[in-house]
């Protein structure tokens, strides 16, 4: 089976303390560290084991920038079998429905028996495999948590729905599925895997390799922009401690005794 | 001499027979050795042929002079005794092996009278092995000490195996009795001058039993008594080498090839560098034969005494690791795939087949099992090389690739970010007593003092890098810190065997260390200071803290307020890397019976048997299967030994003693405090450097303090 997975670089939440810069458009990104979103990475572990089972191949993909190119290494190094950028200055400031453009042009130059990508980015919107199943007219199954592959090009899927509760459903192929984390356990990939593949040439592909128009994409053809990125303030009976770690264990218990919930 | 050889001649009918028994005997044991010595050949690597003279040093104490045996005394004495006894009895058997081809043959040296003492010590070790065969036996039987059972998982017991083996030394050792015995009745009965017999040993009493048995009887018998002989003794020497007992004949060679310097880990290949890694296919243990030939010869020189598991404190807690299957399961793996007789069988990944994941991650390199080994069997190596091969192949707990990922690209495991690392120094309170410099050009002080992780970011354990920093001050140490130029140390990275990226953090390490141009480095942590110490190459001289505090209090620069809390019972908690691993074992106990008034015991389990409390570094982010933790039993360890207060020198002592305090709900009846915090609290601040000088204010101090107390 050939399986295409779309992935994407993001600041590691686990890793930074996210703050908003002083223009207050974005977040500050000096000294951010990067990492391939979670549930991509479950999604290329996924992708492996089905490959691994009944043969075929992995490709992982990401618009993006030379920087990106760092994820799609690391996912090479766990064993996808190629890896392609997906650059071109053209695509700055495109939102869903713009990457999803790309993505399909993308698609349609290969041939991709199954497309998945993770269940969201952690800096965006779950919107592009949604999309991207309709711009190519494919079906779309979301929050997908486990994946048999049945006779006959289907694939046997159960999601995650409200509660805990799954649901199993059989899809036919080709289809794109979004990912959720938990799916399955990825493997360990380290810095000796990714030097393995350091020398391994990842094509780049722009509007012209991919035959899109400069003007479907990109910052002037987003119909979502923008307009600002602010921290909530807190709402009647939040509450933010701001003492040591000692004193606000104290308080918590205090309050929470207050409340009752302490007997 | 005439009726001497008359007696020999007993043997003549039976020396066609007996030469036929030798030659087959010994065919077989070179068959079966040769075969035994195919997987060492097909191992990997192993460089343990240098400095001849240490290793033959080593085979004098640990061999010869069986040191690690009386750690456990009863089986230890009688495993000396044993162990003598063999040795003594080396030579009989060999000259009773040609007796029975050359009837007259004597030893060359022990005709006469020095053949006649020879033979009253052999017939006293005969006796000696004899009755210590039947004591063991009876121990197998009857005390059945724990630390030979074996778990139903990892299958049969090994009792009967053992006493049968016990047996046939018992009988090998009547044998040789009855053959001196009947002989010594012989020429009683002849009238002839009396082979000396040792009082009240076996061939003695034999004799004395044999005395008015008719010639031709005693005859058959000592015929019969060297049939039995050379057939066990050749039974034996064929059999050992399938089970426990191989030991005997490869012991010798595996203490001359044990490593040398242990604190030291085994590189992931012997002969290739570094930089040559990067061309190596595969890291670490996957199968069978990327085990070295040493590691091989451990597999056969167990003696399955179960030592190591009962001091194994993943073991304890009932975590799925028990060092001594480690070594069984491997030899029984190697005896299966490549057998004496029939074909060699092709292998499978030893984790998932006879490792688990769980197995392998289980242990917290603590060494309790290699310092208990009579054997030196490494475990240590082992481990860490079988985690290179998981980690090789991604399977790595998802427990620990966050901390791992975090250390790649923040240098520490939590993901802090770099610049945060100082701000443990920073705090308004300790700044206005302490400045602690960062170093950031070269020549900025003397000493660096190497703070690492988990002191540098846990909000409880800063407190013991800022007592660090004011003992250093105190004690006039010019000294400052790397900062955000510090990464994590990579101790547990490369005991976790991650060893790329162990080499990234180091080689970073390093060169900011060089650049600061440091004279000396000091730390607080025993996993740094042994990854500075053994691990990293071309820094500065390295000492732990409590090394430091000692040689002050020596030098009178460090001097103590007497204790407080006078009913406080302290007791030292000995960290795996300072103890076992450096042999730090008395300057902090130096430094804690400097505290006037300050009460100190030891748990039953310190020193080199010091239990470990659950593990550094990597490990307080994997989460083991277990019963209990360990640091709850060692907690309970130091209440029973009647402490109230656990000193320590270590922060992942400190983390895990205090949770477990917690856990085994002894809040308010047992407190943790690490040395630093300690001398922090007790040291005479006001008082001067030198003593000679200002005695009067010392005494003066002295005095002003007593009075507070009361």
């Amino acid at each position: 089976m050939e399986i295409l997975v779309c992935i994407r670089r993001v600041p590691d939440t686990s890793e930074n303390e996210i703050e908003l810069n002083s223009a207050g458009n974005d977040i500050e990104r000096d000294a951010l560290v990067y990492s391939i979103n979670e549930p991509d990475n479950y999604a290329v572990e996924e992708a492996l084991q089905i490959v691994a089972k009944i043969g075929g191949s992995v490709t992982v993909a990401t618009v993006g920038g030379e920087d990106d190119e760092e994820v799609l290494r690391r996912e090479m190094a766990m064993g996808a079998n190629h890896g392609v950028l997906i650059a071109d200055e053209a695509f700055s400031g495109s939102d869903g429905r713009g990457i999803a453009t790309i993505l399909k042009a993308f698609v349609q130059k290969g041939h991709y028996d199954l497309i998945l990508t993770g269940v969201q980015a952690e800096d965006g919107g779950a919107q592009i495999g949604g999309m991207l199943a309709a711009m190519l007219d494919y079906p779309f199954a979301s929050l997908v948590n486990s994946i048999e592959v049945l006779e006959g090009q289907k694939l046997k899927i159960s999601r995650e729905i409200e509660g805990g509760n799954r649901e199993l459903n059989e899809i036919d192929l080709p289809c794109v599925l979004s990912i959720q984390t938990g799916i399955n356990e990825p493997r360990y990939v380290g810095m000796r895997g990714i030097r393995q593949v350091a020398t391994v040439p990842i094509p780049t592909l722009s509007t012209t390799e991919l035959g899109i128009s400069a003007n479907t994409v990109g910052e002037s053809a987003a119909k979502v922009q923008r307009v600002d990125y602010f921290v909530p303030s807190p709402g009647n009976g939040a509450e933010i401690l701001h003492g040591s770690r000692e004193e606000n264990i104290d308080k918590v218990l205090e309050l929470v005794a207050a409340k009752g919930g302490l007997k | 001499m005439q009726l001497a050889a008359q007696l020999a001649s007993f043997l003549v009918p039976g020396r066609a027979l007996f030469f036929l028994i030798h030659l087959i005997g010994i065919a077989c044991f070179s068959y079966i050795v040769a075969q035994r010595l195919v997987p060492l050949m097909r191992g990997e690597r192993d460089f343990r042929f240098d400095q001849p003279w240490v290793r033959l040093g080593r085979v004098l104490k640990y061999w010869l002079g069986q040191w690690k045996q009386p750690r456990y005394r009863a089986a230890g004495t009688l495993h000396i005794f044993i162990f003598a006894g063999f040795l003594v009895l080396a030579i009989r058997a060999f000259s009773v092996l040609i007796v029975g081809v050359s009837p007259n043959f004597v030893p060359p040296g022990l005709s006469g009278r020095a053949g006649d003492v020879y033979g009253v010590i052999t017939d006293y070790a005969a006796t000696i092995v004899f009755l210590c065969m039947l004591i063991a036996v009876i121990r197998r039987l009857v005390f059945k000490p724990a630390r030979y059972a074996v778990p139903a998982k990892y299958g049969k017991g090994h009792t009967a195996d053992a006493i049968f083996l016990l047996s046939l030394i018992a009988l090998l050792m009547l044998a040789d009795s009855f053959f001196t015995a009947a002989k010594a009745a012989a020429q009683v009965r002849q009238g002839q001058p009396v082979e000396v017999l040792a009082a009240l040993s076996l061939p003695w009493m034999i004799r004395n039993a044999l005395v008015s048995t008719s010639l031709p009887t005693l005859g058959r018998m000592y015929f019969g008594a060297y049939f039995v002989h050379e057939l066990t003794f050749y039974f034996l020497l064929c059999y050992r080498p399938f089970g426990i007992q191989f030991h005997v004949e490869t012991s010798l060679f595996n203490i001359y090839f044990a490593k040398l310097d242990r604190e030291i880990l085994k590189p992931v290949r012997w002969g290739i560098s570094d930089t040559q890694l990067d061309q190596v296919k595969s890291f670490g243990i996957k199968t069978f034969e990327d085990f070295t030939w040493k590691h091989m010869l451990d597999f056969y020189s167990c003696a399955d005494c179960g030592r190591c598991s009962d001091q194994c404190p993943a073991n304890a807690v009932g975590r799925p690791l028990s060092p001594r299957f480690i070594t069984i399961k491997a030899r029984d793996y190697s005896f299966a795939h490549y057998p004496v007789f029939g074909r060699e069988k092709k292998g499978t990944a030893l984790i998932g087949s006879i490792y688990s994941q769980d197995e392998i991650w289980s242990c917290t390199t603590c060494g309790a099992c290699e310092q208990e080994c009579p054997l030196l069997v490494e475990y240590i190596d082992k481990i860490v090389d079988l985690r290179r091969g998981m980690i090789d192949e991604g399977n790595v707990p998802q427990s620990l690739q966050k901390p791992l990922k975090a250390l790649e690209s923040r240098g520490n495991p939590y993901g802090k970010m770099e610049k945060k690392k100082a701000d443990w120094a920073s705090a308004t309170e300790f700044q206005q007593t302490c400045r602690v410099k960062t170093l950031d050009h070269p020549n900025g002080a003397e000493t660096l003092y190497f703070v690492d992780s988990i002191t540098s970011f846990d909000d409880r354990m800063q407190s013991i890098g800022r007592a660090t920093a004011k003992i250093l001050s105190h004690v006039g140490e010019n000294f400052g810190i790397l900062g955000a130029a510090e990464r994590d140390s990579g101790h547990e990275v490369r005991r976790f065997g991650e060893e790329t990226l162990f080499m990234a953090l180091r080689d970073h390490n390093v060169e900011a260390i060089k650049t600061s141009g440091v004279r000396r480095i000091v730390t607080a942590d025993p996993h740094a200071y042994n990854a500075l110490k053994h691990d990293y190459k071309d820094v500065p001289p390295v000492e732990h803290i409590s090394q430091v505090i000692a040689r002050e209090v020596e030098s009178g620069k460090i001097s103590f307020h007497p204790v407080e809390n006078k009913n406080d019972v302290y007791t030292y908690h000995d960290p795996c890397y300072l103890g076992r691993h450096n042999q730090i074992y008395d300057e902090p106990r130096d430094v804690l019976d400097a505290i006037p008034g300050l009460k100190r015991v030891e748990m039953s389990r310190c020193r080199d048997r010091s239990f470990c409390c659950g593990g550094g570094g990597l490990m307080l982010f994997y989460e083991p299967k277990e019963e209990q933790r360990m640091g709850v039993k060692r907690v309970r360890m130091a209440a029973e030994a009647g402490a109230s207060v656990i000193v320590t020198t270590c922060p992942f002592c400190m983390v895990n003693i205090e949770d477990a305090i917690k856990v085994a709900g002894m809040e308010g009846k047992m407190t943790v405090i690490d040395l630093t915090e300690l001398v922090d609290r007790q040291v005479i601040r006001e008082c001067p450097n030198a003593i000679e000088e200002r005695a009067g204010e010392i005494k003066e101090c002295v005095m002003a303090s007593s009075h507070i107390l009361k």
